[in-house]
């Protein structure tokens, strides 16, 4: 048995250690948020949050998962109540196809959490490893930008000091 | 009052006749009453494409499917326009061969003139009946009653509502010739801002793709691949992957290997080591990647002429020619091919993200050996497709794993390099041209020939599904066809739509193909649109013109003229003068099949003059689409597929050797990432309202290769014509 936190839930899982986080993500948790796309870092689809990083599930086995911070995409907000992310790729109609998205909003997420203010540079850096077959790459940049300033604004106390850091 | 009963709506004998006003509504259907309009015509049935149920619930039924191309939120627009609901009552059925009509494949730009005609048409046919019987019940003329959200209204406020209507709509009422549709100027929800309906979902983690189902008992497969196409299994010993954690079963016919497991993981490492015992032999040889445009030229071919006019010109004082190359490519959609299949009871039901339900149900027959209505296909939506990748053959895998193993849910996932080495490739082409110019620089000879493979290889029958071919019973595929013209295949947009009075275009079709081909975005037209507007700027020029200026000078057509004129408006290309060092525009405008949507793209670069890297910095396009249903829809496949593009002509080749096909993942086959995006692309959308809808999806995907060479010409003055415009040929051809 593995102990995993994801989105701050406790889950015990009953899988061999070395299985990725993806397939626990989506066959063990019913997570579907997280995509498989190439299985081998290339592509950023199945990207979800380490602690306050972006990681490629795909490749992390999850027995170097205890104790830590999963966060995925249904964690940051639901359809229902999104989240600003989440919202603005909704409010910029950032997706085609749309398989890329949850990758691009968990990338996207980490560079929020860390940089309130990022330059274009900045976010075309960190979302280098995401790669988007549909083209919807200018959407997802505007929508990136509008998160980000609607984060800064947001009256929400918990969410300005996590974004302020 | 609204706008149909403005107009008066005559019942005469159960015939429904509107009086029209001179607009160009659909003069189509006006003008040939003995076939209905789009897809109408497959299914006459308006229960086929429109249900309301007794308490009023409204069901739309397509037979095209959402390939991410945003069509479920357009042809739920159509159906509430012309219903007058609001979008959000509408449950949209898509493609399944349980409930749905035959709509052939979701292809070609075509699903707005088949489907979204069909639905507008059926739509206002049955709002029209509902509106007859409320008359009658209400005991009021139908002119003198409204419509809002479903409600029949009449002047004194009486009202009934479309549930409480529905026994006036015979499951077997067939559409009628005449139309009744809505006044284009009194539209609501067509040609407005709809956000698009499968967002939210997807932003939020929801279960969207095939590749998400998890039905109650399912398990997970994956087959095992030949290193290259034809190899044959030597040996194997599979004894101990058969006690392997999870593992169900190891299916084995012939060349044919699969695993299926309890758990994906399981399936995966199960593969990989099937992977490992393997041990295959033979295959067929691959060619010479350094040839392969020779190669393409040397093979049979069957030629046809699809283009020969003669007239009276100007002395010719000029003459150009060049030829223009472009490698194979492929689809790479980010999610690999996926399907789910279950055997239950004798009936087969399959999940999947084919273009088409009906022409893979037939396929699946064939290779099952069993009755097609045995066979029931659903699509479910995929990742991205942008033609025929690997959704059919992933079909036929977990079809075939679910006859092994009936009665529990098979689902089958491609790896990456699976789709990579065994999707069918876009073609490559080869285009020579030849042209010459008078003393006013106008083009008084045109001589065009395109060398290519089909660009069909759809599932016609079962031994097009790969999974066939290793089998120890192969089925054959059924050989390869050209698409004719006037649509066409590798000659798709061929034929310039300038005005050339002497012209001569062949068409070179040849049946051998090196690699595994079939259909994707723009088919030919890429290839011929990046040749033949490449060259109308070289002709531009030897002429010494304005390449804008040039194409305007060669083009009638007033949409055509419409677009160009309206992008380089856009673009400012007459004040790109002042462009920074190292930069360079270019423009391109082509009308996709010379049918459908036309498509004019000007577009700044920068080229890195030490590297040769070239980054598209902004971009205007102008589109018309004809009416225009989802004006956002249309802008996000305009960019969408200017960036796509971007990608295919800057950096795309499938690589091969003689082990296969070596372009297995995404180090291999490089596209375009974020640093490399655009800054801008702009999309002007020139809406015609009444007009026949034209399609969007492949508009932009010729301009924009022709738009980039161009660009790059302008920037670094050095001409390329073979694609793609990679680093390394950009570098060589600057010659630093
Ligand atoms: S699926 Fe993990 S990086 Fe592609
Ligand atoms: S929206 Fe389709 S891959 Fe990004």
């Amino acid at each position: 048995m593995i102990s995993l936190i994801v989105n701050g839930t406790t889950h015990q899982v009953d899988v061999d250690p070395a299985t990725p986080l993806l397939y626990v993500l989506r066959d063990t948790l019913g997570m579907h948020g997280a995509k498989y796309g190439c299985g081998l870092g290339q592509c950023g689809a199945c990207t979800v949050m380490l602690d306050k990083q972006a990681v490629f599930s795909c490749l992390t086995p999850v027995a170097v998962l205890e104790g830590r911070q999963i966060k995925t995409i249904e964690g940051l907000g639901t359809i229902e109540h999104p989240g600003p992310l989440q919202q603005a790729f909704i409010d910029e109609q950032a997706a085609q196809c749309g398989y890329c998205i949850a990758g691009m909003i968990m990338r996207a997420q980490a560079l929020l959490e860390r940089t309130s203010s990022p330059t274009e540079a900045q976010i075309r850096a960190q979302m280098q490893p995401n790669l988007c077959r549909c083209g919807t790459h200018i959407r997802i940049l505007a929508a990136i930008r509008l998160a980000a300033d609607t984060m800064r604004q947001a009256a929400i106390p918990g969410r300005v000091q996590e974004v302020s850091r | 009052m609204n706008a149909l009963s403005r107009r008066g709506l005559l019942g005469t004998g159960g015939a429904l006749v509107v009086a029209f006003s001179t607009r160009p509504v659909f003069a189509q259907a006006e003008h040939a009453p003995t076939k209905l309009p789009g897809s109408l015509s497959v299914q006459p049935h308006l229960s086929g494409w429109v249900q309301v149920a007794p308490d009023g619930a409204v069901t739309v039924f397509t037979g095209k499917a959402e390939l991410g191309q945003g069509i479920r939120t357009a042809l739920i627009q159509i159906a509430a326009e012309q219903l007058y609901l609001a979008p959000g009552v509408i449950s949209l059925v898509t493609a399944d061969t349980g409930r749905t009509a035959d709509e052939g494949y979701t292809a070609g730009s075509h699903s707005m003139q088949d489907s979204g005609t069909a639905i507008m048409h059926a739509a206002a046919q049955v709002r029209a009946i509902l509106l007859q019987e409320a008359a009658s019940r209400l005991g009021v003329d139908a002119g003198a009653l409204s419509t809002t959200n479903g409600r029949v209204q009449a002047a004194d406020g009486r009202s009934l509502g479309y549930g409480e209507l529905v026994g006036s709509l015979s499951p077997d009422q067939v559409a009628s010739q005449t139309i009744a549709l809505k006044d284009p100027a009194t539209y609501t929800v067509m040609g407005k801002k709809m956000p698009r309906v499968d967002i939210p979902g997807k932003v939020t983690g929801a279960a969207a793709y095939v590749q998400d189902m998890r039905l109650p008992g399912m398990v997970h497969a994956r087959a095992v691949r030949p290193p290259r196409y034809g190899a044959t299994l030597a040996k194997l010993d599979s004894s101990k992957i058969e006690t392997m954690p999870g593992v169900i079963k190891i299916v084995r016919d012939g060349s044919y290997l699969a695993v299926i497991a309890e758990g994906e993981w399981q399936a995966i490492t199960a593969m990989r080591a099937l992977q490992d015992a393997a041990v295959w032999t033979g295959g067929q040889p691959m060619p010479d990647q350094a040839k392969i445009f020779e190669t393409i030229q040397s093979l049979p071919v069957q030629d046809s002429v699809i283009l020969d006019r003669k007239a009276e010109m100007a002395p010719a004082v000029h003459t150009l020619k060049a030829r223009y190359l472009r490698p194979y490519g492929m689809h790479g959609s980010i999610g690999p091919s996926c399907a789910v299949a279950q055997l239950q009871d004798g009936v087969m039901t399959v999940w999947t993200h084919t273009q088409g339900v009906y022409p893979d149900r037939a396929a699946l027959a064939e290779l099952l050996q069993m009755p097609p209505q045995a066979i029931r296909c659903i699509h479910t939506e995929g990742s991205g497709c942008y033609g025929h990748n690997g959704a059919d053959d992933a079909a036929a895998d977990a079809a075939l794993l679910a006859q092994a193993l009936p009665g529990r849910p098979v689902r089958v996932q491609w790896m990456r390099e699976q789709e990579n080495t065994w999707e069918p490739f876009t073609p490559a082409i080869v285009a020579e041209v030849q042209a010459s110019l008078s003393a006013d620089g106008t083009i008084v000879d045109w001589q065009y020939g395109v060398w290519s493979n089909t660009h069909n290889m759809r599932p016609g029958n079962g031994g097009r599904l790969m999974p066939s071919w290793a089998r120890a019973n192969p089925l054959k595929p059924s050989p390869p066809m050209p698409i004719p013209q006037p649509e066409g295949g590798g000659d798709r947009n061929g034929i310039p739509l300038y005005d050339l009075p002497t012209a001569h275009v062949v068409s070179h079709f040849v049946p051998d193909m090196p690699l595994r081909v079939s259909a994707m975005r723009g088919l030919g037209a890429y290839t011929n649109v990046f040749a033949i507007e490449s060259f109308m700027d070289e002709l531009a020029a030897a002429a010494g013109i304005d390449p804008v200026v040039f194409r305007l000078k060669h083009l009638t057509d007033a949409r055509a003229r419409d677009v160009v004129q309206r992008a380089a408006q856009e673009f400012g290309w007459d004040k790109a003068a002042s462009l920074p060092a190292g930069h360079g525009r270019g423009f391109a405008f082509a009308r996709y099949k010379n049918l459908g949507a036309y498509a004019a793209v000007a577009l700044e670069v920068a080229v890195e003059h030490e590297t040769g890297r070239v980054r598209v910095v902004r971009a205007q396009c102008a589109v018309d689409s004809g009416q225009a249903v989802s004006v956002d829809g249309i802008r996000n496949q305009i960019q969408g597929g200017l960036v796509q593009s971007s990608s295919w002509t800057l950096y795309e080749a499938v690589t091969y050797d003689a082990t296969g096909i070596t372009s297995r993942d995404w180090s291999s086959y490089p596209i375009l990432r974020f640093p490399a995006a655009p800054d801008s692309v702009e999309v002007h959308v020139i809406n015609r309202p009444g007009m026949p809808f034209l399609g969007t999806g492949e508009a932009t995907q010729g301009p924009t290769s022709a738009a980039i060479a161009n660009a790059v010409m302008d920037a670094a003055k050095v001409r390329i014509r073979e694609l793609p415009l990679s680093q390394e040929r950009v570098k060589a051809a600057i010659g630093v």
